[in-house]
């Protein structure tokens, strides 16, 4: 059976809470994913970041887990904001339109700097 | 003086520490006289070269089996005959016919006539001498023009011509023929058998080896297709007749010429040499050489072989050929050269020109030098609209086995040198077909497996992917309804095909009934990122 590592980390910052996504975002990725995406939305931010930085492989299903999660964040009223993605990617990502229901960030620096404020500074 | 001529015998010269003979011929009155041995260590042979004149064999007083046997042969005077102080031969004469004693005056007729003699005989001992040695020439050249029509008529007269492969051969003989050997033997489904190998010895009897040991690799090549199990029967038919103190070392791998498969197996052969761009590395197999011991076994090794890689097959002869200051040329010297030259056409010209620069040229080579080479075209054939396969493998059927597929075809597609974003398109079509095929098509069944096969056909890349799927081959993709999968009225899922049609110039999708196939097209020149 092949390496499918994937892990799914949370930073909780000032703004809005930063998953850190590494490794491959397949089938194998999705119990990670969902367990970090639950705790980033515990505290019920207005956005949360999703960092790919380090992932190295997104198929359709890895499309999938992310349409999933856009479609929590917009029932919750989130904002998802995707940073970090390759050249490729980003081109996936447009032509499967979710660039048009998220805010896509070259890094995480851009995606603070660009942010809006946090519901606890509302 | 009839009395003179009953018995003249010489020394022969013989090689030392043989006994020397003293021929005698029939004397004139008809006795005849037997041939005498004497024994270069016998005291009759100092003492006739330190007397000069006539010897009285009867009275002679010596414990010499050679005083013996002339007095048993009726020999009653010896005269040495010789010549610049080394004794080179006897006049023995018998009785005198009167029945008289010889005379001092016979004596002196004798002396003066072994004085002349002398040189005569020796001129003839060498004559006969230089003779004997052209004869053994002769016979040694005769041997080495039949071990070399041996060699040469079961050595191939040309070597294969396969469509996006190289193979050349370079064999050079030394004087004194060995039992080098290679072969191509062409197997079923176009697949190639090669061979290199060298017999222990030297002349006839390593060429007879040579040629059984060929026809017999020949005979089991046809009949079985793992080149292990050749060289096991080879070695099990050729240990009971090859002679003793002889063997033989082979290497012998099976080219499947589609995919660049190399399978091989060796018998104690000098390790062939595989070119890559990332380096050098040895075809390790161990196994007995031929010949030895019955019933060995043999490890066996695979390579695939990519557009642009070589392998260098080699004898000892190059390796352990000297220079004048007895320095070895050595394999690390030969791995470096491949390593240097390894992607040039002419690998064995440029190695033959570092040999001939390493060794004097007016040496004698020790040993035969054989080289063989294979190498895959680099790139699309020109002017060919023959597609050229890349590489074709299978998986099992498993999640997540669809990396390993992207990765080996990335691997394949590396002499095209697409763009990175061509790269990355052609990574994630794969991906998504293979995962379809292994899900989809084959129900994630592990001993199902998705075929894959990588051509470029008339300057297009074409990666063919087939599942065990009987049912029709898929819709056409449609643009995912993102709405809909927001608003939760469809399944979040759904994305492959899409993602195939988006990422590719072209797809197609065939079915023979059994195998559904979808073969992913782009342009290598050309594409949309060009």
């Amino acid at each position: 059976m092949p390496d499918h590592e994937f892990t799914a980390t949370v930073r909780l910052q000032e703004r809005f809470p930063i998953i850190d996504l590494k490794g491959e975002v397949n089938s194998f990725a999705e119990d990670a994913l969902d367990a970090a995406f639950s705790q980033a939305c515990a505290t019920g931010p207005s956005a949360v970041l999703l960092n790919f930085e380090h992932v190295t492989y997104v198929n359709s299903t890895g499309i999938a887990l992310i349409v999933a999660l856009l479609a929590q964040a917009r029932k919750a009223h989130m904002q998802l904001i995707v940073a970090g993605l390759s050249e490729h990617y980003r081109h996936v990502f447009n032509i499967t339109r979710l660039a048009d229901f998220m805010t896509i960030c070259d890094d995480e620096a851009g995606a603070i700097a660009m942010a809006a404020p946090s519901k606890t500074e509302n | 003086m009839t009395a003179f001529t009953q018995a003249i015998g010489r020394l022969l010269r013989r090689p030392e520490a043989e006994a020397v003979a003293v021929e005698q011929r029939q004397a004139p009155g008809g006795a005849i006289v037997h041939p005498v041995e004497i024994a270069p260590n016998d005291p009759i042979l100092a003492y006739l070269q330190s007397n000069a004149g006539a010897v009285d064999i009867e009275t002679l007083s010596m414990d010499s089996p050679g005083l013996r046997a002339l007095r048993e042969s009726g020999m009653e005077l010896a005269v040495p005959l010789i010549n610049q102080g080394e004794l080179i031969g006897l006049l023995n004469l018998g009785p005198r016919r009167s029945e008289q004693d010889y005379s001092a005056d016979d004596r002196r007729l004798l002396e003066n006539l072994a004085g002349q003699v002398a040189p005569a005989v020796l001129v003839a001992q060498l004559v006969q001498q230089q003779e004997a040695e052209a004869r053994t020439r002769e016979r040694f050249e005769q041997e080495l023009r039949v071990a070399q029509i041996i060699q040469q008529n079961f050595l191939p007269k040309e070597v294969p011509d396969l469509p996006g492969w190289q193979l050349a051969a370079y064999y050079q003989p030394a004087r004194e023929v060995s039992g080098d050997f290679y072969d191509f033997i062409a197997l079923d489904d176009g697949r190639l058998g090669l061979v290199i190998g060298d017999v222990t010895d030297k002349g006839v009897p390593a060429a007879l080896v040579m040629a059984s040991t060929r026809s017999v690799i020949r005979a089991a090549a046809q009949s079985l297709s793992s080149p292990g199990q050749v060289l096991q029967r080879v070695n099990d038919l050729v240990c009971p007749d090859i002679p003793q103190n002889m063997f033989a070392t082979c290497f012998y791998c099976i080219l499947d010429p589609a995919t660049g498969r190399l399978t091989y197996a060796n018998a104690g052969h000098d390790l062939p040499y595989l070119h890559t761009p990332s380096g050098v590395a040895e075809l390790h197999a161990t196994g007995m050489p031929l010949g030895l011991l019955p019933g060995m076994s043999y490890e066996e090794g695979e390579v695939t072989l990519r557009p642009g890689e070589s392998v260098l097959f080699h004898t000892d002869g190059l390796v352990e050929a000297h220079n004048s200051e007895r320095e070895m040329f050595g394999f690390p010297r030969l791995m470096d050269l491949v390593g240097l030259y390894g992607s040039q056409p002419d690998l064995i010209g440029r190695l033959c020109g570092e040999l001939a620069a390493f060794t004097d040229r007016d040496r004698e080579q020790e040993d035969d030098v054989t080289l063989v080479t294979l190498s895959r075209s680099d790139g699309p054939p020109a002017d060919s609209d023959l597609p050229q396969l890349l590489d074709e493998f299978s998986i099992a059927s498993e999640p997540g086995n669809e990396r390993p597929a992207i990765e080996r075809v990335a691997d394949a597609v590396r002499v095209l040198a697409l763009t990175a974003p061509q790269l990355e398109r052609m990574k994630t079509a794969v991906g998504e077909a293979t995962m379809n095929a292994m899900e989809h098509g084959n129900k994630y069944q592990p001993d199902v497996p998705v075929l894959v096969r990588v051509a470029v056909k008339e300057g297009r890349l074409c990666i063919a992917i087939s599942d065990s799927s009987s049912e029709p081959p898929l819709p056409e993709a449609q643009t995912p309804d993102l709405d809909a999968k927001l608003a939760g009225t469809e399944t979040a899922r759904g994305w492959g095909l899409f993602l195939i049609q988006n990422m590719v110039d072209e797809v197609r999708q065939s079915s023979d009934g059994q195998h559904h196939t979808i073969e992913l097209v782009f342009n290598i020149e050309g594409g949309s990122d060009a």
